[in-house]
């Protein structure tokens, strides 16, 4: 079957090699890494007294911690020599940037940093941010792209599925491991079920889970480093993406309080709250 | 040369101490006490030895935020039985 000494056999062989979707896709692999600027994890949430959402001037904002195992499993493979590239995106305002430097300094070869800001910025959301990943798969034509599964503010969890779906390619969701065999990725998948093992082929999309890895951290040499790498500006519009957004959020409340717990001198007061109470 | 590494050290430390859980002002304030508590020492081998230590609280440090913050996810994220 191999060894076609027919004219159209030797033709078929030839666009099987020359085609850049085939075979050997990995060696010049590209992975896209989206990267969200959120409010750190450790801080105490606070709405506004508006209600109309969190207050985050002056607050201390840091990587989503998903979209951090995301960059490191990127770099993983980028150490393995299984990509050639690691592309680091952020949409939002300046502040971003930050967001994609720390990317770069745990080993993202560049940057792209999606212009969003205002209003605009404030009603961003998966649908948009898929879109715009969509837009930018293609024109930087990458073979691959890793996100966090959601975001620790909006806990969405659409992105993902949302790019996959925009651009028909195949996607590995909640992955806590992953692994990359020519042009097929191995993802397993954390289901409530338990795990579920799939193989999918390359270019797709795969959302990282809290187990995939342990995220490094960026040393002081790496942040150094990474100021030289380069952070491309690009905007929505370049993309012909629409950001304005389907969304209107109406308000946000804080969850109810939890009632303070009264304490009891001896047991014959315990059974007699109780009794109040109608618990016994 | 030395020089140099200790204060790549003593930065390293600084960076990595913002982020400590009883805040950057107790890190950055026990870490200059501890560099200066050393500041008369020449000895290139003790040197090296403390050089390594603060390598090793430099790994501690980071292995401390990775499993608060691991843990703080897992709370939030997935079900306790």
């Amino acid at each position: 079957m191999v060894s076609h000494k027919s004219r159209t056999g030797w033709i078929l062989l030839l666009k099987f090699t020359l085609s850049d979707r085939g075979g050997r896709v990995t060696m010049s692999a590209r992975v896209l890494v989206g990267v969200k600027r959120v409010i750190d994890y450790a801080v105490k949430i606070r709405v506004k007294p508006d209600r109309t959402g969190v207050v985050t001037d002056g607050v201390k904002h840091s990587m989503n911690p998903f979209c951090e195992i995301a960059v490191e499993e990127a770099i993983k493979l980028k150490e393995k020599k299984l990509v050639k590239e690691v592309v680091a995106v952020s949409c939002g305002p300046q502040q971003v940037q930050e967001t994609i430097r720390t990317a770069l300094a745990m080993g993202a070869d560049r940057g792209i940093h999606v212009e969003v800001s205002g209003k605009d910025y404030e009603t961003l959301g998966p649908l948009q941010v898929s879109k715009i990943f969509a837009a930018l798969a293609k024109k930087e034509q990458a073979d691959l792209i890793i996100l966090g599964k959601q975001a620790i503010d909006d806990d969405c969890n659409q992105t993902g599925q949302m790019t996959a779906a925009l651009l028909d390619w195949p996607q590995g969701t909640f992955a806590s491991e992953m692994t990359l065999e020519a042009d097929k990725l191995k993802v397993v998948r954390e289901v409530d079920g338990g795990l579920e093992t799939i193989k999918i082929k390359l270019p797709a999309v795969v959302t990282a889970d809290l187990r995939l890895n342990t995220p490094r951290y960026a040393t002081l040499p790496n942040i150094m480093k990474a100021k030289k790498k380069k952070i491309a500006n690009v905007k929505p519009a370049d993309l012909g993406v629409d950001v304005c957004s389907r969304l209107e959020v109406l308000k946000v409340d804080e969850p109810p309080q939890r009632q303070a717990g009264v304490k009891v001198e001896t047991v014959d007061d315990l059974v007699g709250k109780l009794k109040e109470a109608g618990r016994v | 040369m030395s020089e140099i590494e200790v204060l790549l050290a003593e930065v390293e430390l600084l960076f990595l101490g913002r982020e400590y859980p009883k805040g950057a002002d107790y890190s950055r304030d026990r870490l200059r006490a501890a560099f200066a508590k050393n500041k008369d020492v020449h000895d290139p081998e003790k040197i090296k030895e403390l050089i390594s230590r603060g390598e090793f609280v430099v790994k501690e440090l980071e292995a401390l935020y990775y499993l608060r913050k691991y843990r703080a996810l897992k709370k939030r994220y997935y079900e306790t039985e």
